[in-house]
């Protein structure tokens, strides 16, 4: 028998990124505000003899335990869903901080284009330019009403940046200036300016300089020891949720962190959400948190997990094409080309996760699509984040996997090899879905999240135009010979691609195509919110965190809004 | 240890063989051990381990024979041969380093999802197998050595290295029948492994004496790259290994 706790103002469900900010600003706007993390404590004195490469990137020390839970995966419909056992394509992370503190600290905003995507391709191309089968729709918030959220979440990480000269308006200057250069990074620059695109810093949360954002939280500056993607920064100089944000909602005296508690239900009447049921995880005893307001601050999986299991909102189904939980999965392709060079040595193993350079000239709809048979584009980048030497073992075409060839060839080229690279936008597909699983449970008898995706025709042509860009640019940087990437087929859930998943309970203006509207309300439950990537209504084409950002604090406004004022906040 | 005082160390391995380990410190004789466990592999008589100090865990914690860890190294061997460059797999101590991550969370599948039902799945859906990774690793060694001696008529450690190599070609384009698991997945594994024991910080027993990360030019765990990161030129720099920042 669960015991029923007494009730607070807001609870939040995981405590990463969203549950960390929006803790922030309603515990010091006076709200009770309790967060409950499945996973254990942690903070930046952790991760002082956190340069193991094995430890950490190889075995997954910060991700999910995937004994525990995970997802099931299938291609199709027709395919049998199995778990996916280990992980692979994509890194869930787990405890405090969740994937925010793993993450490599690109922070781009999304462009204008993104939120209004499917008017402006009409306006501009027509009706017929979106293909059946695709829900491209436009997010009911446009860039210029999401640009004071960026805005404030940029400043809690003190991002590091430069005028990008293709971006949406900014009303501020980033907080820091951009990172150091390399010589990786200005070849890059030099190549890009010859070709006639408008090259820029990458916008970094690893930071240029010492830095205080507005909760009066420090954050150092960047030793480019190149330990950032899949570990946590042992100098406190990558903002994350632990030391951007959290101290802040602590220091209000209104914030309670719980945890090992694992929520397994949000309880729902049909209108209105009343709580959450949770799990202490090690004693075992379950708890019920009453709220006023239910946050959902989990991953993308596990937020739409949630709404699938409490029944609320009406779940998509694909044969009809009708209901929207699970709805508009979006994942990202990556195009992209390596030059080998014979003549120069890189310092590969230096870096930092955003230290980079890129291009916006063939994001979103800044080429023309005229005689292009798809929409959208990519961000092309050069990155330094610092090459691991077990996972990087570059190697020329017909290099053998193993053997005298590859040991020799793969030390000669580890640091004599650049790779452009792309993020490519991703469109949302009707085969394309979160649903439960069938069989498969995890540690605590509930289903695991069920997904079913596929690259699809789209993603097909738009990596293998982006590609061809990435290969010119290679060659123009003077690499003596360059690789594109090979053309997409099925969608794998083996190799690494990239933590950035979106979708499946999207925002929009419209409760017949969306599950929250633009404050991240749920249109069926007007005190739950859903916060975070699952609002996406598609996936653009470059890194998701400060979109992800921006709406958790419109998500932290909404919910100002409605203890005042309640109801629909739209 | 100076460089000196690693390249006598060689020299008189090399020059002495295990047999004169005895009459040396016990750090030696730890060694040596390595050697002793390889004395039937050719390839691999009269070699030091890369010089390093006391190697106490160069001992079993997952293998029960000598026999079964012998046909292992020698694989490992193929994927990262000794050549030009430097030490091979052997030298770098990967076969410990396999060993000891057999005997652990990674090869008892402790973070990985084991419940049933299972089944074949597609490629893309990654490992579907019910054994775990110490299982699949005791009988892809066990058909490495049926199939040794059913096309050779000879043990896998005696095969010269062309016919190692056409074994282990064999396993990875999954042309050798196994049950509940493939040899291509043994094979992956076994290869992935090599390479994480070449270049994993040495405290996980393979890297001896960071050569590994010496012969690819990295560094290791330095803590910081902020006044060499703007550099022209490449610049290489001496490895350091975890527990040397845990002694600073």
């Amino acid at each position: 028998m669960a015991k029923t706790l007494p009730k607070v103002d807001v609870v939040t469900v995981g405590v990463g990124w969203t549950g960390g900010i929006l803790a922030a600003e309603l515990a010091k706007d006076g709200m009770k505000v309790v967060g409950l993390e499945r996973g254990k404590e942690r903070s930046t004195e952790d991760y002082l003899h956190g340069h193991d490469e094995l430890r950490y990137a190889l075995r997954y020390e910060l991700m999910q335990d995937t004994s525990k839970e995970t997802i099931t995966f299938r291609n199709n419909r027709k395919q049998r869903a199995l778990p996916m056992r280990q992980l692979g394509s994509f890194l869930l992370g787990e405890n405090l901080g969740g994937a925010g503190v793993h993450w490599n600290g690109q922070t781009y905003r999304f462009f204008p284009y993104d939120f209004e995507i499917k008017s402006m391709t009409e306006k501009k191309y027509g009706k017929g330019k979106i293909k059946d089968g695709y829900f491209v729709q436009d997010w009911g918030i446009t860039y210029d009403e999401l640009e004071p959220y960026y805005d404030q979440f940029e400043k809690a990480c003190g991002i590091s940046g430069e005028e990008n000269p293709m971006a949406g308006k900014r009303s501020n200057p980033y907080p820091t200036p951009p990172m150091k250069s390399t010589r990786s990074l200005d070849k890059f620059s030099e190549a890009t300016k010859e070709l006639g695109y408008k090259p820029y810093r990458i916008p970094s949360a690893n930071l240029s300089e010492p830095y205080k954002n507005q909760y009066g939280m420090q954050i150092n500056a960047c030793q480019y020891c190149a330990f950032c993607e899949r570990f946590g920064c042992e100098y406190g100089a990558k903002s994350d949720p632990v030391i951007s944000v959290i101290p802040a909602a602590k220091e209000s005296g209104n914030y309670e962190i719980r945890y090992h508690s694992n929520v397994t239900e949000v309880i729902y009447d049909g209108s209105k959400v009343t709580g959450v049921k949770y799990v202490d995880v090690q004693s075992g005893e379950e708890f019920i948190q009453p709220a006023e307001v239910v946050a959902l601050t989990s991953y993308v999986m596990n937020n739409v997990k949630f709404l699938l299991m409490s029944d609320i909102g009406q779940k998509y189904d694909p044969k009809t094409g009708q209901g929207v939980v699970g709805r508009s999965y979006c994942y990202q392709i990556l195009p992209g080309a390596t030059g080998f060079y014979e003549e120069e040595q890189f310092n590969t193993f230096m870096g930092a996760g955003a230290l980079g350079t890129s291009i916006n000239d063939f994001y979103g709809d800044n080429f023309d699509h005229s005689d292009l048979d798809f929409i959208h584009g990519g961000v092309i980048s050069i990155t330094q984040t610092g090459k691991r030497p077990i996972a990087n073992n570059p190697t020329p075409p017909d290099t053998p996997r193993w053997g005298k060839e590859f040991k020799s060839n793969s030390i000669k080229y580890y640091t004599r090899t650049l790779t452009i690279g792309s993020q490519g936008a991703s469109l949302p597909y009707k085969e394309n879905f979160l649903d439960l699983d069938p069989t498969y449970k995890d540690a605590y008898g509930l289903p695991l999240l069920r997904m079913t995706y596929n690259f699809t025709d789209q993603d097909k042509k738009l990596q293998k135009y982006i590609t061809k860009k990435t290969a010119e640019i290679s060659e123009k940087m003077g690499a003596s010979k360059t690789v594109p990437n090979p053309e997409l087929t099925d969608y794998s859930i083996v190799p690494y691609q990239t933590t950035h998943n979106t979708g499946g309970a999207i925002m929009g203006a419209d409760p017949n195509s969306s599950v929250v509207n633009s404050y991240l309300q749920h249109w069926n439950a007007e005190n739950l919110f859903v916060v975070g990537a699952s609002a996406f209504a598609h996936n653009g084409g470059v890194n998701p965190t400060d979109t992800v950002g921006a709406l958790a604090y419109r998500a932290a406004e909404g919910i100002k809004k409605y203890r005042k004022n309640g109801g629909s906040l739209v | 240890m100076s460089e000196q005082e690693k390249y006598s160390r060689r020299d008189f391995l090399k020059k002495s063989g295990y047999a004169a380990g005895g009459v040396v410190g016990g750090g030696l004789i730890a060694s040596l051990i390595t050697m002793q466990v390889m004395e039937d592999d050719p390839k691999t008589k009269n070699q030091s381990n890369g010089g390093s100090e006391d190697q106490f865990n160069d001992a079993f914690m997952f293998f029960t024979n000598r026999d079964d860890f012998r046909v292992l190294a020698s694989s490992c061997e193929r994927v990262f041969p000794e050549d030009e460059n430097g030490p091979g797999a052997i030298k770098l101590g990967v076969p410990f380093f396999i060993d000891h991550q057999l005997a652990g969370p990674w090869g008892n599948n402790t973070k990985e999802y084991m419940q049933g039902p299972f089944y074949k799945g597609e490629p893309t859906q990654g490992y579907q197998s019910r054994m775990n990774r110490g299982e699949i690793f005791r009988m892809g060694i066990k058909k490495l050595k049926e199939k040794s001696q059913s096309d050779y008529q000879k043990s896998f450690q005696e095969l010269s290295a062309e016919e190692q190599d056409k074994i282990l070609t064999a396993f990875e384009n999954d042309e050798v029948k196994m049950t509940g698991t493939t040899s291509a997945e043994f094979f992956e594994l076994m290869r992935a492994a090599t390479i994480e024991g070449v270049y994993a910080d040495p405290m996980y027993s393979g890297n001896r004496n960071m050569e590994g990360w010496k012969m690819k030019q990295f560094p290791g765990a330095q803590m910081s790259y902020i006044g060499k990161i703007e550099s022209d030129k490449f610049v290489d720099i001496e490895p350091q290994s975890l527990h040397s920042m845990l002694n600073k």
